[in-house]
Formats: structure tokens, sequence, C-alpha cells
């Protein structure tokens, strides 16, 4: 009898382990699933903006605009620098003097041109760049997507509406989470909720079944507790003293500190949410949201070189030279052009040595948004890292990115050679963007 | 037991219960008395009582201090400019065409600059002088930029003093030397400069005592008397190597140190190029040089032999005679001399008249007078010799500075000012020159450190590194050539032009001063310019300036000389001798030793030696062993009364009796790097008749005690007949079969012998955009080691040291090898190991073949090499935990493994251990540390960033448009790399005729399947059964 109890213990506490090791897996699956929705959260918006419709040229004119106009106008009849452009196509004299304005402004004035003075007048005599190098189709091109995002369905935040439209796909907004993902969370707990009432309801039987045998083995003289107090006191003490409790207990502490470990080592160096203060209190909240100045407009090398560059004193004095001399933020950027001493500003997003980004290849070959990476600087009055600069993080946008081969004759052999294999878009992983050597040399 | 009384006790201790006992007596294990070690860490990590505990406890610590630290985020600072320049852009390299020049040597050059800073030196392809090429000195000279040893502002007596200050001072003395009527001296290695020379007759002007005098490190005075007594010009002809058929050198080494090997380096591989590598040509040139030691430019001869010193112009005299019994001229009498080959040079020297050259490196006026006569009878002038367009390399008058040296000894000097010139270091008579030089009133030099003669000199004034300097240079006549800075100034140095413009009471803006030279010299010269300024624009952009460079007609010249007189003076002099000799002789390297403090070049093998960081005695294997001297062994040599005492390295090739010594080492005032490193051998040479002479006939050499080993990089001499690494042929058979020499590997399979590629376990990877490989032309390769000079510059690879050499750990991606030829049996491997005494010497650059069946990638456990879609075999460093199964398993050797981290580190000081050398990194180039391997990468990041510019511009990647440093360094276009899927490029043009011809793979049994193929060697040599008894006699004869 004594050993077919012992049996049975024996086995009731396979069942408890068995239990013990479901819950515990269940627990680190939940953990895990967290890191990987964060993980997808990035993923998801870093999928690049799909083409929007219309006309070609409204297309190239939405880029020429981004890179030469829209520092200072806006498509909207707000004012930035210069005025607002909206409807200005019906507001100017004609196609051709507009033609000859953009071209070569101070020309036009020169040349005593009557609207042209208004004009210039009008705005502070402040004066426009030139853009000789623009063709008149170019200028139509923009013209033609002033008129087009003018229209009050289409919104003028150009990057929001790309966000928006990718996240639209994944059913929920970027940054907060992706839906798989999120029912993916939902799916284990409850699973962890209905293994938890399994666990109860074992617990309850292995009770009943130990009280069915108890009076057998201790019917030779032993007690039986008599109060509820003295029968939990005995209950709880014979709990503690369970080596199989006792065991599940440790071991699931060792799994979770060594998870914990494991997951904060990985954690070194990742600077996710890093937002040190600035020696010059800048906000990208007013500059690029309020202001909607174009990045490029100040991280010159982004289309450029690997570095999109800090900007140097001498673009913030484009603008501040005329505009808010008084603050005493902007005093401090006088004060380093006086004293010939560069600002010191704080690194934000730190990549490690090893590791090779080129901003040229994301922004300007492969048209990705600034905020793919950076999240939506135009909200944050402090810039901040949004992403995790991780290997995961990037390898992780670049299987699911499209390459943007459009127009760009380089990809031609590839997209031919990817077009007789497979029927799915191109993307990035197809043509070598997980290999090595692409980032580390 | 129980019932027992007795008592036991471990000791006295126990048994007087005294209170150590008592309180230690409940522990098992006693702890040790710490009291004892005065550093309880340094006793628990390093002393045998170390207990398992302790080690957990340290190691526990440990840990937590390594997390500890690493969580700890260092705040980078990201710092913009105040005011951006318009077109320049972080991260974007600018180039700047310049001038390397340096002691008479010259390069049109582009420097790469980034964020302000050079990064890179690459030859200017505008030049028709130097035609795009570098050496190995103009490789490094970046680094020479960054040399920490260097004075940060002027000195006198030591001590730092202001410019305002030196310049006071200086003047008001020259002023009252000059006052007094005493001698002004400006000493100066050979200035390139013609405005710099404007600048010296202006001081000249203000101190009319003053005279200016050029010397030579390694001069070449006699070419220039020669020429004067033949010709009537005191100048250097210009040599073209391209057009000569038949080239015959007599202890030139032109392809290494004679005059300037980048003008001569790529025409003479253009003669030597065959195939369609050398535009469908099936002849070559041919080479016969005759040499005491086995210099680069011997090794790529097609017949080599090894003379005495004592022999050279008895080889030039009855070369002469050979050549006029042929072609009618007189003979001259001088003692025969009977060496090996010299029949037969003669015999194809008269057949190739008017396509034949003949050079000698003696310094001797007699020899360079027969030579001219010798050339003139084979009408070289006007052919491959054009006298009419002198070149202004070596302008030095070794008479001039000799009779300086007796001047200050005498006591007659008022003034020395020194300038690109160490002549107690480097002159013959430079001891004497020290003694003197603390008795002269003012000396001042303007070296950038206290270099031997500096440290003597009351005053430092230092003048900046050419890359930070204004200037221009005529190195041809008529070829003009600017420099202009590529960095502001790094310390408070200023340029000798200006110090002296300074002093003459002159404007001291040497730029202005420059620019006007211009205005008034060259722009009356060109044609097409609407005002100077758009002139000058275009001459800074192309960085050269060649009114005469349409294809002049090479000028003749009528031979005047006094043959005669010559050759008794030969006969005179050269006589044979039974004892040692010695020949002195210049590293393609180090050269003359001006830029010795350079790792760079310190680590750069000898082309043929394979020895680094030293110089040494050079002895052939028949006088060591009559000797009884081994390698690394320690021998005295001794010329004059002189001696220095230097290992021995027995070299294959060296003439019997005589041993080779390389000046430019053994400097004691140049720096961390070159301190120390070899022994001084410019006392050896002497000062005869008024001409600087590198040998010597009585020599003496004496075993001494001890050893010092020599650290080479290559310790096989031989390739042991395997035909599988080189294949080679020569003219005639090529001539027969483009596939002449070629080995094609057979493995035998059940269905017979197949091509080993036929049968492989791999799948094989696909290159479907690029299929990046290279080309590497052993016909042109001359071994001289500018790639691998060009490598480090690139790829941030590390200096290891002369310790490290020896322990084969350099970590140069890219080596050449150097094969000699054996005389053993196909069966005998022991004899096979043994080099010829004169052996036949192939270079073959080795470096990583990204073999496309890469047995590196299959056994690395963490996947750190992988393949690439473009054919690149890729290393990922910071994957790598080190186990070395890699470069274990390349059959090419070509992985590198950093057993130490070399950056940061005061046991490696070396650039990399001070923030100024860290300017030298190439920012887009990780600098590996310790315990990862490394390889060359195909330059991967010069891949990356032309395909970027190519989708920037959305258009495809033209044909070659991505070079690899190597390639693009190589003087002679040995290397050609490009996309092999591009039918347009170079490689692929080569590689569609040369596949069924020359073109093979290294190890091609083994069917790595590289990417790299070599083009097979040929040799111009006539096809004879060799019979090796013979040969062998004739070399020692």
């Amino acid at each position: 009898m004594l050993i077919r109890s012992i049996n049975r213990v024996y086995k009731m506490s396979h069942l408890y382990k068995l239990c013990g090791t479901i819950a515990l897996f269940l627990m680190l699956l939940l953990a895990n699933a967290q890191v990987k929705a964060q993980d997808a959260a990035a993923g998801g918006a870093a999928a690049p903006a799909a083409p929007a419709g219309g006309g070609g040229d409204v297309e190239k004119g939405k880029t020429l605009f981004t890179n030469n106009c829209a520092q200072c106008h806006a498509v909207t009849s707000e004012k930035v620098v210069g005025p607002g452009l909206k409807g200005i196509k019906e507001r100017a004299p004609g196609g051709d003097w507009l033609h000859k304005w953009i071209k070569n402004s101070s020309a036009l004035i020169a040349s005593g041109d009557q609207y042209a003075n208004q004009v210039f007048n009008a705005n502070g005599k402040v004066q426009m760049s030139s853009f000789p190098s623009l063709s008149d189709a170019d200028i139509d091109g923009i013209l033609a997507y002033i008129d087009q995002a003018g229209k009050p369905a289409v919104t003028a935040d150009v990057a929001g509406a790309a966000d928006t439209k990718n996240a639209g796909g994944t059913g929920g907004s970027g940054p907060t989470s992706g839906g798989p993902s999120e029912l993916f969370t939902l799916v284990l707990v409850a699973l962890l909720v209905v293994m938890l009432l399994v666990l109860g309801v074992l617990l309850v039987i292995v009770t009943i079944l130990s009280k069915a045998v108890s009076p057998v083995s201790i019917g030779e003289g032993t007690q039986i507790p008599s109060t509820f107090s003295q029968r939990l006191k005995t209950g709880l003490s014979n709990t503690f003293n369970n080596p199989t409790l006792r065991s599940i207990v440790i071991w699931l502490f060792l799994l979770v500190a060594a998870k914990e470990t494991i997951d904060g080592a990985y954690g070194i160096g990742i600077q996710q949410g890093y937002a040190p203060k600035q020696p010059i209190a800048y906000s990208h909240k007013l500059h690029a949201g309020q202001y909607k100045i174009d990045c490029n407009y100040c991280h010159t090398g982004a289309q450029k070189g690997k570095s999109a560059t800090i900007p140097a004193a001498n673009i913030c004095m484009n603008c501040h030279g005329v505009i808010k001399k008084e603050s005493p933020e902007i005093q401090k950027i006088y004060t380093a052009i006086e004293e010939n001493r560069p600002i010191e500003w704080i690194r934000v997003h730190n990549l490690p040595d090893l590791a090779y980004f080129n901003h040229a290849q994301h922004v300007n070959v492969g048209n990705v948004a600034c905020q793919t990476c950076h999240g939506e600087v135009e909200k944050m009055e402090v810039m901040e890292a949004r992403s995790s600069l991780t290997m995961g993080w990037c390898i992780d946008c670049h299987r699911r990115t499209e390459v943007n081969t459009k127009d760009n004759a380089y990809y031609d052999k590839l997209v031919a050679l990817h077009r007789k294999e497979s029927k799915e878009p191109l993307k990035v992983a197809n043509i070598g963007g997980l290999e090595c050597s692409k980032c580390h040399y | 037991m129980e019932n027992t009384s007795k008592r036991y006790w471990k000791g006295v201790e126990e048994l007087r219960n005294d209170a150590t006992f008592v309180k230690n007596a409940n522990s098992e294990f006693a702890n040790p008395d710490l009291s004892e070690s005065s550093d309880d860490l340094e006793g628990l990590l390093g002393g045998s009582n170390t207990q398992r505990r302790d080690f957990l406890k340290v190691m526990g610590f440990g840990m937590a201090a390594v997390s500890l630290a690493a969580c700890e985020t260092p705040v980078h600072k990201a710092i913009p400019y105040i005011n951006k320049p318009e077109f320049t852009f972080p991260s974007i390299s600018d180039y700047y065409a310049s001038t390397f020049s340096e002691g008479g040597d010259y390069a049109a050059i582009l420097v790469e600059t980034r964020e302000g800073r050079p990064i890179k030196i690459e030859g200017n392809p505008t030049s028709s002088v130097s035609k795009g090429g570098t050496t190995p000195r103009v490789q490094a000279s970046l680094l020479s930029l960054y040399d920490i040893d260097k004075l940060k502002g002027p000195q006198r007596g030591g001590s730092s003093i202001e410019w305002a200050v030196a310049d006071r001072e200086i003047s008001s003395q020259l002023n009252s030397v000059a006052g007094r009527g005493g001698a002004i001296r400006i000493i100066t290695s050979t200035i390139l400069s013609p405005a710099t020379k404007a600048v010296i007759a202006d001081f000249v002007a203000k101190y009319p005592t003053t005279r200016h005098i050029t010397y030579d490190a390694n001069s070449v005075f006699g070419i220039v008397q020669a020429n004067q007594a033949s010709f009537g010009k005191a100048v250097i002809p210009s040599y073209d190597f391209s057009k000569a058929q038949t080239i015959v050198s007599v202890g030139a080494d032109f392809l290494g140190s004679w005059i300037a090997p980048i003008e001569y380096m790529g025409p003479y591989a253009q003669g030597r190029k065959i195939g369609a590598i050398g535009g469908g040509k099936k002849t070559m040139s041919r080479h016969y040089q005759f040499e005491t030691g086995l210099s680069m430019t011997g090794a790529n001869a097609d017949y080599r032999t090894a003379i005495k010193p004592s022999q050279e112009g008895l080889v030039v005299a009855a070369l002469y005679n050979k050549v006029a019994a042929k072609l009618g001229g007189t003979a001259i009498g001088t003692p025969s001399v009977t060496v090996a080959n010299l029949d037969k040079a003669a015999t194809d020297l008269a057949n190739a008249r008017g396509k034949a050259l003949v050079v000698s490196g003696s310094n001797d006026p007699n020899v360079q007078i027969v030579v001219n006569a010798l050339n003139n009878l084979l009408g070289s002038y006007g052919t491959t010799i054009d006298i009419n367009t002198p070149v202004n390399y070596r302008q030095g008058n070794d008479q001039q500075m000799n009779a300086f040296i007796n001047e200050a000894k005498a006591g007659q000097i008022g003034a020395a000012l020194f300038f690109a010139s160490n002549p107690v270091y480097d002159h013959p008579r430079g001891a004497e020159l020290a003694e003197a030089l603390p008795r002269i009133a003012l000396s001042v030099s303007f070296a950038d450190r206290a270099d031997e003669t500096a440290s003597l000199s009351k005053y430092i004034t230092p003048a900046p590194h050419f890359l930070e300097s204004w200037n221009d240079a005529e190195p041809k006549q008529g070829y003009y050539s600017l420099m202009q800075p590529a960095i502001t100034l790094i310390f408070k140095t200023r340029q000798f032009q200006s110090s002296l413009l300074t002093w003459a009471g002159k404007p001291s803006d040497y730029q202005t001063y420059l620019k006007n030279y211009w205005r008034t010299t060259h722009f009356p010269q060109a044609t097409g310019f609407s005002s100077f300024d758009a002139f000058w624009v275009k001459c800074l952009n192309d960085g050269v300036f060649e009114p005469n460079a349409a294809p002049a007609v090479a000028g003749g010249a009528t031979f005047a000389g006094n043959v005669a007189q010559a050759a008794a003076g030969i006969a005179q002099r050269y006589k044979p001798t039974t004892g040692m000799e010695l020949a002195l002789y210049e590293k393609n390297a180090i050269g003359t030793g001006a830029m010795a403090n350079n790792p760079w070049l310190q680590e750069l093998p000898d082309p043929v030696s394979k020895a680094c960081w030293d110089n040494y005695a050079a002895i052939s294997q028949k006088t060591a062993g009559d000797m009884k001297l081994a390698q690394n062994d320690l021998v005295t040599v001794s010329v004059n009364g002189k001696s220095i005492e230097l290992p021995v390295l027995i070299q294959p090739g060296q003439a019997d009796n005589t041993v080779s010594v390389a000046i430019g080492y053994g400097r004691e005032k140049a720096g961390k790097s070159a301190n120390g490193v070899g022994k001084n051998a410019y006392p050896f040479a002497t000062i005869t008749g008024g001409y600087a002479t590198y040998s010597a006939f009585d020599a003496k050499v004496e075993k001494a005690s001890g050893t010092h080993e020599i650290a080479q990089t290559q310790t096989h001499d031989t390739v042991m007949g395997r035909k599988a690494v080189l294949q080679e042929s020569i003219l005639a058979q090529y001539q027969k079969s483009p596939k002449a020499g070629r080995y094609e590997p057979k493995v035998q399979t059940s269905k017979g012998a197949t091509d080993p590629t036929d049968i492989t376990l791999w799948n094989g990877y696909g290159k479907p955009n690029h299929s990046w490989g290279m080309v590497i032309d052993l016909n042109s390769c001359i071994g001289c080691g500018t790639c691998v000079v060009a490598c480090n510059a690139e790829n941030n690879i590390q200096v290891v040291g002369r310790k490290e050499v020896i322990r084969r750990r350099e970590m140069h991606w890219m080596r050449i090898d150097r094969y000699y030829s054996s005389d053993g049996e196909a069966e005998n491997y022991s004899a096979l190991e043994v080099a010829s005494a004169n052996p036949e010497v192939t270079f073959q650059p080795m470096l990583c073949q990204h073999c496309s069946n890469a047995p590196c990638e299959t056994v690395c456990p963490v996947l750190a090499t992988t393949h690439s879609t473009e054919g690149l075999n890729q290393m990922t460093y910071n994957r790598c935990i080190g186990t070395r199964y890699c470069a274990n398993n390349c059959p090419y050797k070509v992985r590198r493994f950093n057993w130490f981290k070399y950056f940061d580190n005061d046991n490696f000081d070396y650039h990399f251990n001070n923030d100024l050398g860290k300017m030298v990194i190439n920012p887009d180039v990780t600098v590996r540390s310790r315990g990862v391997i490394e390889k060359c990468s195909f330059c991967v990041q010069r891949i990356q960033e032309s395909k970027l510019t190519a989708k920037k511009e959305r258009r495809r990647l033209g044909a070659d448009e991505v070079q690899t440093a190597c390639a693009q360094s190589c003087p002679t276009t040995a290397i050609v790399f490009g996309d092999m899927n591009n039918p347009e490029s170079t490689i692929s043009k080569v590689l569609a005729v040369e596949l069924e011809g020359r073109a093979f793979h290294v190890l091609e049994e083994i069917n790595v399947r590289p990417q790299i193929s070599y083009l097979t060697k040929i040799r111009n040599k006539d096809e004879e059964p060799k019979n090796k008894e013979t040969e062998r006699q004739e070399a020692h004869a």
C-alpha cells in the first residue's frame, strides 16, 4: 500500500513537473512574443511607401518639389518662408511667367515685371533661389503636383500619408503594435489561462486523491488535524516540504533569471529611446512638424553620402539670419560662429563601428522615408532614437522591403533575372541584401 | 579503538594546544596567509596558490566589471562644420591633384581626402611622366604626414622657440655672416621645383656669399659628368625602355632604385607584355643584367650574370669591344673579363641596333663614357635615349659637396642651411661633417624632425610634409607639376621657401610667390586660356602642365667622348681581386633612409630577400659555405677601417666572394620606427676622385659571435617543382602555342581522366549580377610591392613589427611570393628546396583567391566567412570567434589572424598607437581587434561605393569603374580587376582570349575555382637544352 501510494505520488510529481514546464514554456514564449512584436512593429514601419497613383510628371514633380521647394514653400496656402503655393497657377499672370520666375526670379524682378516686384515686396524682399537647371517639363510637373496636393483629399504630409497607408495594411498604426502579433499575444494569454485552470483542477484532484489515501497511511495513531487552520498549516508545510514543488520553484527561478540575463546582455549597446539633452534645445517638432521644412534641407548629406550630416551653423543662418535672432537658444549659434567653435551635438543614433550604413543608399536610391528608421521626428521635441538599430532590425527590413528599381538602370539586370525565377516582388534580400559584406567590411 | 587511552597528536602545537592551533583546528582547508603577499589580487591571479573559490570570485568580479563597463554607453559627439564648404560633404572623398617629391623622386599624385585629412595617395594618370604609377614610397609617404616623431615647431638648441624669435635671430646672424663676407651654404638634396630655385636665387641676391650645394644620397653624378664629356651636356637623359628590344643593365637597378624607377617601370613592363594583356603582341624585350647582388631588376632579367664590383667596368668595356667588333667600332684596350652571357648580350645588342639600350649603375664617369659610346654605337640616341629632354631627378654634385665638407672642417663656413638633406647620416663623410658642424657659427636645419644633422644644428625650423605644402616640380624638362596642400598645417611648421623669403626680407607667402612665378614663366607657354586664373585653376585641377607633351622626336646626339682615355681609367681601376668585395645598394622601400621612420616601409619585405625591418650582409651560398656561415650569424663587415656588425643572409644569385649591404638603415634619430633598425652602411661609401663610390674592392667579412634573426616573410625559396602553383615557359614556346607552360591537371575517375572542375561536391553559387575577378600577369609583375603598401593604406592593415614577422604573424593581405628556380632533380625533394646559385626568379602576387568553392567557408563553425552573390568570399570580423579553422584550411595561406590588439598597444608602438597616426585610417574599413581572422576583401568598400554611385546616377556600373587598391596602384598594370560578367570590361576581354592561353588558376586540381587567374610567366630565353653543369660553371666563372 505504501509503495502504491508512493508510486502514485511519484506519478503525481511527474504531472506537476509537466504542468510546471508547460507553464514556464508559455511564460517564456510570452516574453519572447513581446520582443518579437516590437520587432515586427519596427519592421512594419520599415516597409516602404507604396508608389502613389497619378500622372508621371506629378510623381516627378513631387520629388522635385520635396528636394527643391519644400524648404520654403508649402503646398497649402500657409506661408513658410515664401508664400503658400495653393492656387499658384490661377494667381500668377500666366504659365510662362511662373517658368521665368522659378528659373531666375531676380532677373524677372530686375526686368521690371510688375507682378514680380509686387510679390517680391509683399514677401519682405527675401530673394528666392534660382533654379536654372529645372526644365520646363520639370516646372510643369511641380505645378501639377502643387495643384494635386492642394486639393483637400490628399494629405499634405507626404511621409505621414505613406505611414498611414503602410500601417493600414497591417491593421493599426505603426509604432503601437502590429495586428497579427497582438492576436498572437491574445491567443497565448488565453492558452495560459486554460493551462492554469487545468493546473488548478489537477491540484484539486491530487488533494482529493491524497485524502482518499491518507486514512490508511495515518491510521496508525497519528491524529487527524482537526481545525481548518491546523489543516491549512499542515497542508502548507507539506507543500513547502514537497521536494518536487521546491525543485520546480528553484528551476523556474533559475530559468527566468537566465532568460533575464541573456535578454539584458542582448540589450547592451542598444539605445532605443535614447534622448539626450542637446547643447541647443532644437525642436524637430517645430521645424519639421510645424514649419514642414524638408529633412534634406538641413541634413544635406542624406541624399549624397554615408552620413546624413548634422547641419553646419551656416545652414541655420539661412533662416535665423533674420528669424528669431533674439532667442537665447539661437544666440548660442551666434556665439559659436563668433568664437569659431563648432557646436558639439550629442549623437543620438550610434551604429557600432563594425557596421557600415550609408544614407544615400537608403534615402536616395531606396527612396526610404526618414521616418522609417528615425520615427516621427516631426513630432519630437527632443530627438530620440526610436529604432533599436540592431542587426535583427536591419535584416528584418531587408527581408520585407521591395527594391526601388523604378527608373534605375542599375537594377534592370537584377529585375529581369528575378522575373524569370519568381513572381514575387523583388526584395532587398533577393539581391544579396542579407550578405555579410554588404554592411561589414 | 573505543577502549584505548592513547593519545595521538599531529604535532607539538596540538600537544601544547596553543591558540593558533585551536583556532584552525576545525577548518579543513587553511586560508593562505595573505599578509605574505603584498598584492592580494596578484597572488590570486598569478600565483600557484590560486584556489578554486578565489578563482571564481575573481572571475565573477571580472565578469561583473566587464558587464558594468559595457552597460555604460559612452556619449558620442557629432560635431558639424561651423561653415561648411559648399562642395565638401562629410563621408564623401575629395581628390586633389598634387605632387610627390622627395629627394628628387617624383610622382604626380591624386590625394584622397576625407573630412580634410588625406587618407590615400593614388597615381595621377594625367601625367605623362609618371603615368598614374606609384611606388611603395609614394604610397607610404601618406603615413609620414602623420608621424608623431615630427617636431611641433621651431627649436633652438633643442628647446622650443617662437617663429618670430627664430626669424629675428637667424636673420640677424645671416646679416652678420654676410656682412663679414662669411660663406653661407644651402645644402639640399635634389630640388625639382623651379620656383624653389627662384626663391633660393632671391636669397642669394640678398646674401651674395651664399652658394647652393646639391648632393644625392645615392649619387649618379658620374652619369652627368660623362654626358658632359660625351655630349657637352651635363644632364641625365630620358630613357625609354618600351622602345628597347634588347636591354642590358650593368648594375643599374632601374626598376627599384636607379634614377627614376617610376618612369621606367611602366614602359619596361609594356615591352614585356604579351598576348591579350599586351595588345595581342607576341614579342617581348630581352633583358640582360650583370650585377653583384640579386636586385629586383636582376630578378626580372631573362639572363642574369653575377659579377663582382671589380668587374663592373671591365664588363662594360668588354661589351663595348664585342659590339664594336660586330658593328665596326674601334676596340678599346682594357683587360679581358670572362663572365657568362657576355657574348650573347653583345650579339643581341648588335642585332637590335636602333632598338637597344645599355644602362649602368656605376657612378664612375669613365664607365659611363664607355656606356655612352656603346649606346652611340648601337644608335640608341634618338631612339631609346633622348638626351634633348633631360630629367632632373638627380642633380647632386659630389665634388661641390665634398668641397663643402672640406670647407666646414677647415672652419671656412659662416652659415649652413640644410634643407631636405641629412648629410651627417647619408653622406660618406657624414662623421667628419658631424664633427665640424658644431663649429659653424650658424647652422639651420629645415628637417621635420631632430634628425642626425638637425640635432647638431643650432636651429631647427621645421618644414611641413609635402601634403601640407605649396610647390611645383619639373621632373623632366618641359614637364611641370603642381603641389597643393591637402590638409592645413598639422604643427607649427613653415615651408622652407617661406623661411628663406622671410630671411631675405621678402613677402613670405610662398603660395602667392608660386602663383606669380607660374604667371610669368608658364602662363605665356599656355594657349587657350582667357586669363591666368583660368590657367591656374586648370593646372591645379590637372596637377600637371605639359606644354611640350606633344610626341617629341627624341633628339639624337653626336658623341664626342674620349673612349680611349676612359678605357685607360677603367683598366687602371678595375683589377681582379681575390678577397671579399662590398657592394652597397638601395632597397626600393627604404630607399636612402630619408623616409625610414615609416612603419609601412619598414614592414614591406625586400622584393627578393623577403626580409624586412633590417639590413644584412647578403652573401652567396658558396661563400657562406667557405666561411662556414649560416643564415642569421653575425659577421663584422669592414672597409677602410670602418666596420659594422650585421647578420648574414644567404642570397642565391649573389656573386661569390662579395657582400651586399643596403643603405638607408641604421638611423639613430629618425623616430620610433626607424631608430636602431639595421646598421648604417653609408660610411662604407667613399669619395673616389670626386665621385661617390658605392662599392669597395677590399672588404673584410669576419664571423662575429652571436646571431641576429632576420625577419623574413617567406622562408621557402622554391616551388619544389609544383607546376600547379607557378607556370612558366619561354617566348619561343609561347609563340608556337599560347598554352606553353600550362599545366592542366587531370583527375582519375571511373570514366577516365577528367578535368578537376568536372567533378565536384558543391553546388556552387550563382553570380547573377557581378562577378568580381582579377587577372595577374606574371610577366608584368616586377615584384616592387607597391600594391602591398597601397593595400595597407586602403584596408587599415596593422603593422606588427620585426618580432611578430619572425613569428610569421605579419598582417599583409597582399603578399608577393618570390620563387627561385632550383637545380634539384625532380625526384629529390630536399635538393629541390635549395635555390640555384644564380636562379631564375618569379614574382607571384598572392592574395585571397575568392574561391567559388571556398575551403575556408565550409569549416567555419560560426559562419563568419561566407560567399556573396558577386563572387566574393566575405569575412565578417564581428562574427569571427578566432578558431582559425579557415586559415588552416586555406590552400593559399592568405588569411591572417590578429594575435593581439595592435592598436592602442604600447607593445606595437607604431602609428595605430597615437591619435595623429590614426588619422591615416580609412573610415570605410573596420579596424580589426584581437582574436579575429582577416583577409583580402577585394576592396569591397570600393565595390560598394562605385555601385552606389551608379545607383545614385540611375545607370549601370561602368566597365572598369571599380578598381581595387592594388590594381590601381600597380605601376606596370600587372593586376587587372573587374566584373567578369560585363563583356566590356578589360578583364573579360583578356580572359576571353587567355582562358585558352596563358590563364591558369593556382592549385587548379583542388577545384576551389578561384576568381583570380594568373597569366603564365614567359621568359625571353633561347630555346636550348639546358645543361645545368655548364650554366653553373659559367655562373661561378
